[in-house]
């Protein structure tokens, strides 16, 4: 009862009109920079993070400012999802896989639907996370305490196997697309050595960093895409009609019916996702597609634009981002590196993050709460009412839009870490995608490898340093044992799938 | 958008520079300066870098913003060449601790040298604190060294990086005390901190500003510091001295231009980073996280690194690291 009193002093405290304001405007620049490819939540706060002094001096407190970058990074994650799927090019990274599914559904006219299960499926999202924090903050930081190596690697493991597991794609295609970009996700410096790895051509200048995701992920779903749709569509290049009024609006709003399973399991899934020190909101999304993937029985629809493919991303990076704060604020440690930032500010303004916080900051956590629904309710408001305007751009001819998205594409990139190497090598993944997929390769799991690679690898060898060499460490461990059960079986499920059909073929 | 900020920022900024700054400044940035973490988000670094930035900002100390790009790839290797290979030196500052000696020492081919890094200032020395989690029962050093000998291999320190700070601490407990610790090497202080905290890993040599959150909720205790003398902030913990060993490390946090930046452009730095230093703010910190020294400008810097990179060489060379 007791924290349902301080739950409503503090989104009374995020309704007071400075409060409620900041939370707007935030909201509104993070779906600007959302939207924006190669610009991201984490862009957006750090670019913001010295006006939030003036703010702190202004109002005279320290949720306000938190507030202001907290729905920033709220508003991104609704702000993503409208360049994936009117552009096909991920607006963050943590979009990356509402693109799947979204941008065919675009293709096939249905925009409208898409951007509108993106914003409501996000809202559920953000709200469980939000209620799921409220309730059990400190209980769940234990939780994330009792994670260690191990059962970090065995829940990356766990998202692999639902790639490879169950897809209805080509098995052995999906595990050379794996590997490549484990391999891509290699390069860089030894985390542990520190020895260079892969560094090709003695070019230290274009690798040392190693191979950042969102140029790989620009590069597929950005140029590769675009070239797709020019081959395939070859001479006649028309865009699929684009309509919206409010009665369409209405009627994808029924669709959410067919899309709570996806919703479901992106809230909690990427909610979960989010609380472990290190994952964030990309991973969340991608392991809430792949699991929703797998469970579904439209399995085969995923990826030619079916609802829960759309619904169960967007549900998860809400989700996560929330989920993120809880670390951040409970253990000092940040989720993704937007909260990392958020981190660098709290600490500026003179909290402490950590195991104290909700004891000693009470006036600083509960707004703070407050406002992450307050401004759930306005994202998702303001981006519904903006769906007509998003849904414009489609109505461009793709002889205009395709360079439109190949302009995006090199100014995102640029923007994103001021390379130009990542620039050429963006624009040799984008037509290498474009080769692969008419090969019939798909690259998805190659852009899940890209973002979990970084976790796996050193979780991996941290975990057998351990045990001293034995694998058993992934198996004996009471967390660890189970989640590395469930990979194992997902993955040998298409084997005994053939072994089963062989043993029929030779009965008949 | 970013770009647009940056303008719009740049403008204002410009604006108030040009009202404020004496007329005869020799040099000042031009466009947004790269402030390089050679570590991790969230570790002792990566907070210590966003402070000094929010105390740039807060007191409009720099005409532009500084951008804080976290390069923690390989025991600060990526780091290091981002700044060898820099292509704008002036706009091109980095905060180091010690990989800054050791990462050199260990891989020559990395062709750095260190000495030809632009010597700004050095903020304070962090200091090294021996955690164990509350729940192992162990209230002392001796303690500690008992159950560790007890546990063998089986007793786990976790830390920073390989053969760097956290390893060459665990490295000296292992001869002096004949231990067999295992030492786990994890991306950065943060990740320690939580995975003492969840006794994931037996014991930790944190410095005090990342293992603080966690001692102040009492799941975690310091039995040893390895200073000269005891820490005001925990004035029953014993330094290592104190129990017959002669032994005191402590990493430096200083910040350093990139090779090829230009006199005028280190003595702007120097400047800039002596009036962070100054601000109540970190004065603040420093004592609220258990650091110490004081300001190093220039070449006492530079004299400084040459005394510790020899003592690093040693410390490798003892340990087998380095051939």
């Amino acid at each position: 009862m007791e924290v349902l009193q301080l739950l409503l002093d503090g989104v009374w405290a995020a309704l007071q009109p400075v409060n409620l304001g900041l939370a707007f405007l935030g909201v509104v620049i993070g779906l600007l920079v959302g939207a924006m490819p190669g610009l991201g939540s984490v862009n957006g706060v750090a670019i913001l993070l010295p006006f939030t002094f003036v703010i702190q001096q202004l109002t005279g407190t320290v949720s306000s400012p938190m507030i202001f970058l907290a729905a920033i990074y709220y508003g991104a994650m609704y702000g993503g999802a409208i360049s994936s799927i009117t552009l096909g090019i991920p607006g963050a990274s943590t979009a990356v896989a509402t693109t799947f599914d979204g941008r065919p559904l675009a293709l096939q006219g249905n925009a409208d639907r898409a951007l509108v299960i993106a914003a409501v499926a996000s809202f559920i999202g953000g709200t469980i996370a939000n209620l799921l924090f409220t309730g059990a903050a400190p209980l769940l930081a234990t939780v994330a305490l009792r994670f260690g190596n191990p059962e970090v690697f065995a829940l990356m493991l766990l998202a692999f196997a639902t790639f490879v597991g169950l897809g209805g794609d080509d098995i052995p295609k999906t595990i050379v697309s794996i590997c490549f970009g484990l391999v891509m996700s290699s390069v860089g410096f030894d985390i542990i050595s520190g020895a260079p790895r892969l560094l090709l051509f003695d070019s230290t200048e274009w690798f040392s960093r190693g191979i950042q995701f969102l140029v790989l992920a620009i590069g597929v779903y950005g140029i590769g895409e675009m070239l797709w749709t020019i081959n395939s569509t070859s001479n006649d290049i028309k865009m699929a009609s684009a309509k919206i009024n409010l009665r369409r609006v209405f009627r994808a709003l029924l669709w959410m019916r067919k899309c709570w399973k996806g919703t479901l399991i992106g809230s909690f899934l990427g909610f979960f996702v989010g609380i472990l020190p290190a994952a964030g909101a990309t991973p969340g999304a991608l392991m809430a597609y792949g699991v929703t993937k797998m469970v579904s029985s439209r399995r085969r629809h995923f990826g030619s634009g079916e609802v829960d493919g759309i619904a169960a991303p967007e549900s998860a990076n809400n989700s996560a981002s929330t989920g993120a704060m809880l670390p951040m604020m409970t253990l000092g440690i940040p989720g993704s590196p937007t909260t990392a930032v958020l981190l660098a500010g709290m600490v500026i303004w003179g909290l402490t993050p950590g195991p104290l916080l909700f004891t000693d900051s009470p006036d600083f956590v509960w707004p703070l709460i407050g406002s992450f629904y307050v401004s759930n309710v306005i994202a998702v408001l303001v981006n519904l009412a903006c769906i007509p305007l998003f849904i414009r751009v489609l109505r461009m001819p793709f002889t205009i839009l395709a360079a439109l998205i190949f302009v995006l594409s090199v100014v995102g990139t640029y923007a994103a870490y001021q390379n130009m190497y990542d620039v050429w090598l963006m624009m040799f993944f984008g037509i290498g995608a474009f080769l692969l997929r008419i090969l019939d390769y798909p690259l998805a799991p190659a852009v899940l490898a890209i973002v979990l690679g970084p976790i796996a690898e050193p979780t991996l060898r941290q975990s057998l340093l351990l045990s001293d060499g034995s694998w058993m460490i992934f198996i004996e461990r009471p967390i660890a044992g189970p989640i590395t059960i469930c990979a194992i079986v997902l993955m040998l499920l298409p084997l005994l799938g053939l072994i089963r059909r062989k043993f029929r073929a030779m009965r008949d | 958008m970013r770009n647009f900020m940056k303008l719009v920022l740049g403008m204002v900024a410009t604006c108030l520079a040009l009202a404020l700054a004496p007329a005869h400044a020799e040099f000042s940035p031009t466009k947004p300066i790269d402030f390089v973490i050679m570590a991790g988000k969230g570790g002792g670094a990566d907070k210590m870098a966003r402070l000094m930035q929010a105390i740039v900002e807060q007191h409009e100390l720099a005409n532009r913003p500084l951008v804080p790009v976290n390069k923690s790839g390989g025991s600060g290797a990526e780091a290091l060449v981002a700044l060898n290979s820099a292509t704008d030196p002036d706009h091109t500052i980095m905060v180091t601790l010690n990989s800054f000696f050791t990462t050199p020492l260990r891989q020559p081919g990395l062709e750095v040298d260190i000495m030809q890094f632009a010597p700004v200032g050095r903020m304070a020395e962090d200091t090294f604190v021996l955690w164990v989690n509350v729940e192992e029962g162990i209230n002392s050093f001796e303690e500690f060294l008992a159950e560790a000998k007890a546990r063998g291999s089986g007793w786990v320190m976790g830390g920073t990086g390989s053969a760097q700070e956290d390893q060459i601490i665990t490295d000296f407990l292992n001869d002096t005390y004949e231990l067999e610790i295992k030492y786990i090497p994890y991306k950065g202080g943060g990740a320690v901190a939580k995975d003492l905290a969840g006794n994931q890993i037996d014991s930790s040599v944190n410095n005090p500003s990342e293992a603080l959150g966690f001692y102040e909720a009492g799941t975690v205790i310091p039995l040893v510091a390895f200073t000269d003398e005891r820490l005001p902030m925990f004035p029953d913990v014993p330094t290592l001295a104190e129990t017959g060993v002669d032994f005191a490390y402590y990493m430096q946090r200083a910040v350093v231009g990139a090779p090829g930046m230009s006199d005028d452009a280190q003595a702007y730095y120097t400047g800039l980073f002596e009036s962070v230093y100054n601000s109540a703010e970190w004065q603040e910190y420093k004592s609220d996280k258990s650091l110490l020294g004081d300001f190093l400008p220039g070449d006492a810097l530079r004299d400084y690194w040459g005394v510790q990179r020899d003592r690093h060489e040693t410390i490798l060379r003892a340990s087998g690291a380095i051939n």
